[in-house]
């Protein structure tokens, strides 16, 4: 109440400018572009993407072209920057075919999972009592699998197929991201602004998604941009023992995979696919550290 | 004996009862769920061997039982689980699932626990210094390098390891065991050790260093430093031990991690341990082997878990589980 006391005494330019306020957004994208890692990383990463999604359509080979030239070293006459591989496949073209992959996994089943585990937590935080525990429970009996295994059998079980593997890690990873917006939709649902709205009048799903939801996106937006580089990890992973997706398709797991098989004869093919899989990550990894900075600016 | 009492005196027995209570479904479901994922799946684990009669095949299913109705199977494996008997292995021929598994792991236990170790060691150090230095140089660089650390694979540094220093130097042995003993040695060991430590490394020293950073701003170190305490004192006495604390929590899930890691290194350095048996398993269908690992590495990771909440809850008297 004070604070309006003294708001009044003051001239109205100083008023307007304090009505205009800042929300955490605002800040956080401010502390975000002072961060130089993380905006580094972003420039890099929009290239990556830029070069996967427009690259293959722009280079003069297709994934289906077999040269002559087999497990050639890196040349610009012929046209190999990166050489070929065993079968005579324009190595650089693979990359770039790899990359696009890789990124659709990372992206695609962290989208799976951030529908899946916000529903999932905003439900049971908010429902509570006897609902919220069997929500819980199941989380924590999925959580106590041994979730490689299972994603490895399911592969094993439905065949090497693409979607399946979105769907398998999408289905994986939305169990932190369920528990984080449970436990956040829990503290806020005591909070005096909640009850206002449940005083006005508002539904149960529209207090959900008007009121709480917004509140979580800050941790959750975290977590997302920090899903994404264990997801293509994890994919890669499964490509790298042999699980991924088929040829001619690849990904930056399976390029690796072939690379290391190679590496002896020509160690570019192991390391050209190792660093973009590595500086792609990085990205990410800066990406989602300098959000959390952002967002969360305590441990600074 | 005062010490051991008191600490005793902290464990959440009721607690512990719940999450044994729990663990049991958890692992029925866990064993369900792969038992008919690996018999659902397309496939026989002898259709491999070469071309046999139908009548031969089924000859063989017969023998393994794999010809009576799936629930009937179901059961009669869950109960030769109940009594420890996971059945014979289908593709390796005069071994049992539990011979097999006796004899992979030792080699994957040693190679986990040995890099857990250097991780929780090395990691620790590492963040333990980073956070006293924070905002230094030496703290962007340590923090840089976990960052590489954290963004490499295991399945990447471990063949760029094993081609640096087992092809073109020729320092170590690029994979396999030991070729006069068919043992795991030292030099066998180092480069698998090595790989699988290091994102643990750069993901403990992480963390330690965060908890280091909030434990030194908090009140009892600002104490400590009051009463005129050495530096020394002030963070070998203080702040260690409270800053230690998530390391215990972080250690049950990281074996969890560490377990999977086993998986690639295993394959990568060619060591015959429980990781190599479970993919080649699933891909030849031997899914009493298959079962044996999942069910093997499910209790390890339950227990592991249950072990680092009881040991968190002795050494911070704040947690109470209810």
């Amino acid at each position: 109440m004070t604070g309006t006391v003294l708001d009044l005494n003051r001239n109205t330019e100083t008023l307007k400018a304090a009505i205009a306020g800042r929300s955490l957004w605002d800040d956080a994208r401010t502390r975000l572009v002072r961060n130089k890692a993380a905006m580094v990383s972003m420039i890099v990463l929009g290239l990556l993407v830029l070069v996967a999604i427009v690259g293959p359509m722009f280079w003069p080979y297709q994934l289906t072209d077999l040269s002559t030239l087999r497990n050639s070293p890196p040349s610009l006459a012929p046209f190999h920057p990166l050489g070929t591989d065993l079968q005579g496949r324009d190595l650089a073209l693979r990359l770039m075919v790899g990359l696009r992959m890789s990124l659709l996994v990372g992206f695609v089943a962290t989208l799976v999972s951030l529908v899946i585990g916000v529903t999932w937590g905003a439900t049971a935080g908010y429902l509570g009592g006897w609902a919220d525990q069997i929500m819980m429970r199941i989380v924590d009996v999925i959580y106590a699998l041994p979730f490689i295994f299972f994603v490895i059998l399911l592969v094993v079980a439905f065949g090497r197929n693409i979607i399946l593997i979105f769907l398998a890690i999408g289905a994986v990873e939305w169990l932190t991201m369920a528990r984080i917006v449970r436990g956040q939709t829990l503290a806020l649902k005591g909070r005096e602004f909640i009850e206002a709205a449940r005083a006005a009048g508002v539904s149960r799903f529209n207090i959900v998604r008007r009121h709480i939801l917004p509140n979580v996106m800050g941790p959750v937006a975290v977590f997302v941009t920090l899903t994404i580089p264990t997801v293509i990890l994890l994919e890669s992973f499964l490509s790298f023992i042999g699980l991924g997706v088929n040829e001619p398709l690849t990904s930056l797991g399976s390029l690796i995979a072939i690379g290391k098989d190679n590496m002896e004869q020509a160690p570019h093919q192991l390391f050209a696919p190792a660093l973009t899989m590595m500086v792609t990550l990085l990205c990410l990894n800066f990406i989602g550290d300098g959000l959390r900075d952002a967002l969360d600016p305590k441990d600074r | 004996m005062n010490g051991l009492k008191r600490a005793l005196s902290r464990i959440p027995w009721t607690y512990v009862g719940k999450r044994l209570m729990i663990a049991v479904p958890t692992l029925l479901v866990i064993v369900t769920l792969a038992f008919f994922m690996m018999r659902l799946a397309p496939g026989s684990p002898f259709s491999a061997e070469g071309r046999q009669s139908p009548q031969a095949l089924a000859a063989l299913e017969a023998q393994y039982g794999l010809d009576k109705p799936m629930w009937q199977q179901y059961t009669s494996y869950l109960g030769g689980v109940l009594q420890g008997d996971f059945g014979p292995s289908l593709k390796t021929k005069d071994k049992t699932v539990a011979e097999m598994i006796g004899d992979g792991l030792p080699i994957s236990m040693t190679l986990g626990f040995s890099a857990m170790l250097i991780a929780l060691i090395v990691g620790g150090a590492i963040g333990i210094f980073a956070g006293l230095k924070q905002n230094t140089a030496a703290d962007y660089g340590a923090m840089g390098f976990a960052m590489v650390g954290i963004s490499i694979p295991n399945y990447v540094t471990g063949p760029i390891l094993a081609l640096i220093f087992g092809v073109w130097l020729a320092w170590l042995p690029p994979g396999g065991l030991d070729f006069y003993t068919g043992h795991m040695t030292v030099a066998t060991m180092t480069l698998p050790v090595l790989t699988l430590s290091l994102p643990y490394i750069a993901i403990i020293s992480r963390l330690m260093r965060a908890s280091m950073i909030e434990t030194l701003r908090s009140n009892h170190i600002r104490t400590a430093r009051g009463k005129g305490l050495s530096e020394r004192e002030v963070i070998f006495r203080h702040a260690l031990p409270q800053a230690l604390l998530p390391l215990i929590s972080f250690v049950g899930p990281a074996t969890a991690g560490v377990v999977t890691g086993s998986l690639v290194i295993e394959r990568i350095f060619t060591l015959p341990g429980v990781g190599s048996y479970f993919v080649q398993g699933a891909l030849d269908r031997d899914f009493t082997l298959v079962m044996g690992v999942v069910i093997l590495f499910a209790t390890l990771i339950i227990l592991l878990n249950l072990i680092a909440d009881i040991l968190y809850a002795v050494l911070d008297p704040k947690v109470r589980y209810e």
